[in-house]
């Protein structure tokens, strides 16, 4: 039973979260009035990009070609300390929000070392760009772990988001729907959604995350692309489980988790078709808010 | 305004004017009206150097917006160099480089002589490079520091367009100063052109600039009609018109969408997209081509409007029109759209009447300068367009001219289908008149389109000035990025959408 649950959970981290850029992509289509890339072009898309060869500059060192594999196996470790709705996190104990929120910040870290290991200026202003939004970005996440932390009384991801179940939503409801707002926000921020960043614009000067990636290609962008998906499902599997309460629905949880997170991906494509992007300047605003939002249900649950 | 004594002589748009009217002026007296006349709200129309009988001559077309005329004046050089007339008249500047460039006089005193196309000489001069100049390779303007930081774009961008070098000083994300180097796109159609017309003359017209074809060939028939003792007939002048009227609509609801894919609001840019092959269709139905290729010929027009053509013209706008409307009105709608657009890449007014800057970009500026209304021609010596202005001169201006000057176009097109005048769409054209010369203006989408023909005594061209707006604009983009965010660039540069192949010609 345990190997059973530990491959289902391996399963949907590896093989599910392209699907979500996907029923996104679908989702914008039709507010265009389109009909849009098939649903599961972004495995097409991952899959030629694998077949592809692999052009280097000659200005670049070992850390361009290693940091998008090691960033990618650092997103994979974090997904394992992350529950999958009903699904227990395969590794889990107590502190481990702490790694998970590292790792994450690992993952970017490589990135952003591999973009400045090209000595483009492009590159640089994106990097500079990535991490000085992310670490606004970062303070959300901690503040939304210490309220499930206070919560649930636990340190370890499972425990803290079962913990969620066990006090009342009735009684917790402001601070977490506080710190699913901030989530949400966070949601967007991390994986350059819009309005933070635009995933169709090929335009350099206006680009966050993609500008940083630019001179990575064929295998070592099919990396990235990759690693870029896993990581929206792991902070969408954070914010679908602190709105849905596993423990109370028992084992038909799996595709209630699978529904939340198409319903997330379907919210991501409605905010991407319904407003524009933020300017530059103004996402630290709109990020400073995301963690107050979080700090503020810190406040509520401290009182 | 101007004083007709002072030397230039004043002529109509597409009018002929035998080239010995036009008095060569000493070079005290060119220099001083043309200062006097600039002060006075002038504007250069176009500069450029020729050598009638071997002799250097600088040629100039001032245009007189208020009372709209234009104004001729020439002047000759006595030796290969001349004083610049950038420091006190800084509209000229591009001209001067241009002339150094094509001629070899070097304008003395340029505060910032360098290549503009990079192209071979016409001829030797001191200011002529001595080999051929490597393309993209001078000296930028640099701002010195520490925490500068230089970031090139360019020649090869990421999307599907044409080539240009963009050349930022930045601190952190603001842009301090801007430099753009074109010439990629450089081909020599004003050296081809000498010697002419030909049978290719006029296929050169139509590629000047491919998004403005009807304003340029339209500028070109004029010029040949206006040397050719030829009379356009009235309904040529229509279908002209339409056409003219039909590639500014298309263009303009294309750079709306294109400004709202800037911006990541999907809703406009998918709907501007298809609207936009619409319009493009209905000028396939006028000349069986979508970009109005081969409608336009000295003359007149080779296709007739027929009346089940105007017919299905005129119900296809009115099924375009209420989805152009609210696909547009959404722009206006949506607030983080206008966050956006609101104080982005501002063009103050100043600025922009210093530099010359033409069409909505100008006007978006608050300057009040439309050929259509200022130096009439064919069609619209009849019917009036209102100018549409803006304020701010920013980027929602600019935005804000083209949904205003679309509305009004179709009404134009609407009007005009409505009212066809009959007899025929075609006259002859004869030879060219010796010696003479013709300036040609017309108000494309993306601004005044000025073409200038001087004849030698065969009736062949001896110079021919073709000036895109383009070539008067890409310094105000360059100047309306000053102090903004380098990540709002793109949108800037969309909101002027200038062209790089008409300026390299």
């Amino acid at each position: 039973m345990r190997a059973a649950e530990f491959a289902i959970h391996l399963l949907l981290l590896l093989a599910f979260p392209p699907i979500l850029l996907g029923v996104i992509n679908k989702t914008k289509a039709a507010f265009a009035g389109r009909v849009g890339a098939p649903l599961l072009q972004p495995y097409h898309d991952l899959l030629k990009l694998f077949r592809k060869g692999l052009v280097l500059s000659e200005t670049t060192t070992w850390v361009f070609t290693l940091a998008p594999a090691a960033a990618l196996l650092a997103v994979i470790l974090a997904g394992m300390l992350l529950p999958a709705g009903p699904l227990d996190a395969p590794i889990r104990f107590t502190g481990d929000m702490i790694l998970f929120v590292y790792l994450l910040g690992l993952a970017r870290f490589l990135i952003a070392t591999a973009a400045l290991d090209t000595g483009s200026s492009f590159e640089g202003m994106g990097a500079a760009r990535e991490v000085s939004f992310a670490c606004l970005a970062e303070g959300a996440v901690l503040f939304a772990f210490l309220v499930l932390a206070k919560n649930s009384g636990a340190l370890a991801l499972s425990s803290m988001l079962r913990g969620v179940e066990e006090v009342e939503w009735g009684i917790a409801a402001a601070p977490l729907l506080l710190i699913s707002a901030g989530l949400f926000i966070v949601v967007l921020a991390e994986n350059c959604r819009v309005p933070f960043d635009d995933p169709n614009t090929h335009l350099e000067l206006t680009m966050i995350h993609e500008v940083m990636v630019l001179d990575h290609g064929g295998p070592l962008l099919g990396l990235i692309l990759y690693g870029a998906a896993i990581k929206l499902y792991i902070l969408g599997a954070l914010l679908v489980q602190v709105l849905i309460p596993f423990d109370n629905i028992g084992p038909g949880g799996a595709p209630v988790f699978v529904a939340g997170l198409l319903g997330l991906a379907v919210a991501i494509g409605v905010v991407e078709s319904i407003m524009a992007r933020l300017q530059l300047r103004h996402i630290p605003y709109l990020l400073t808010a995301a963690t107050l939002f979080c700090a503020f249900g810190f406040l509520l649950v401290t009182r | 305004m101007i004083p007709g004594q002072s030397g230039f002589a004043p002529v109509a748009n597409s009018r002929p004017l035998p080239l010995g009217e036009i008095r060569i002026l000493p070079w005290e007296d060119f220099h001083a009206n043309l200062l006097q006349a600039v002060s006075r709200g002038g504007r250069v129309a176009a500069l450029f150097g020729m050598s009638p009988h071997g002799e250097n001559q600088l040629f100039l077309v001032l245009a007189d917006d208020t009372d709209n005329k234009l104004w001729l004046a020439r002047t000759r050089l006595e030796g290969p160099s001349f004083p610049s007339l950038t420091p006190s008249c800084p509209q000229v500047h591009l001209f001067e480089r241009e002339i150094a460039e094509q001629r070899g006089w070097a304008p003395q005193g340029h505060p910032w002589l360098k290549p503009v196309r990079f192209s071979f000489a016409f001829r030797s001069g001191p200011a002529a490079p001595e080999a051929a100049p490597t393309i993209g390779v001078t000296d930028f303007y640099r701002v010195e520091g520490d925490e500068i930081h230089e970031v090139a774009v360019g020649p090869v961008h990421a999307g599907v367009i044409e080539p240009g070098h963009f050349r930022f000083q930045c601190h952190g994300e603001e842009v301090l100063h801007l430099e753009i180097s074109l010439g990629y796109q450089h081909r020599g159609v004003e050296r081809a052109l000498i010697g002419g017309p030909d049978k290719r003359s006029i296929h050169y017209m139509e590629t000047l600039a491919g998004d403005s074809t009807a304003a340029h060939s339209t500028a070109y028939c004029q010029v040949m009609e206006a040397l050719g003792r030829c009379k356009e007939p009235a309904r040529s002048q229509v279908i002209r018109g339409i056409a003219l009227e039909l590639e500014r609509i298309a263009n303009h609801v294309g750079d709306l969408g294109a400004l709202s894919g800037d911006v990541a609001f999907l809703p406009t840019a998918s709907f501007c997209g298809r609207l936009r092959g619409d319009f493009l269709n209905m000028t396939a139905l006028l000349c069986g081509n979508r970009f109005g290729r081969g409608l336009a010929r000295p003359g007149g027009v080779r296709f007739d409007l027929s009346t089940e053509l105007a017919e299905e013209l005129l119900q296809r706008l009115d099924s375009v029109e209420s989805d152009l409307a609210s696909a547009v009105n959404l722009l206006w709608d949506t607030p983080s759209v206008m966050a956006r657009f609101e104080g982005a890449g501002p063009l103050l007014k100043e600025d922009a009447a210093e530099l010359g800057i033409v069409g909505p970009a100008a006007r978006a500026s608050g300057l009040l300068r439309d050929t259509r209304h200022d130096q009439p021609w064919g069609i619209y010596r009849f019917v009036h367009i209102p100018v549409s202005t803006g304020g701010p001169g920013d980027v929602f201006a600019r935005a804000h001219v083209r949904w205003l000057e679309v509305q009004r176009s179709m009404a134009f097109v609407r009007e005009q289908l409505r009212t066809l005048p009959g007899g025929p769409h075609r006259a002859e054209c004869g030879s060219l008149a010796p010696e003479s010369v013709c300036v040609s203006l017309v108000e494309g989408w993306r601004g005044e389109v000025c073409h200038v023909a001087v004849t030698d005594s065969e009736g062949h061209f001896l110079a021919y000035k073709v000036v895109d707006p383009s070539f008067h604009n890409w310094t105000g983009l360059a100047l309306a990025l000053r102090n903004q965010q380098i990540s709002d660039f793109p949108l800037c540069n969309k909101s002027f959408n200038l062209s790089y192949c008409g300026h390299d010609l």
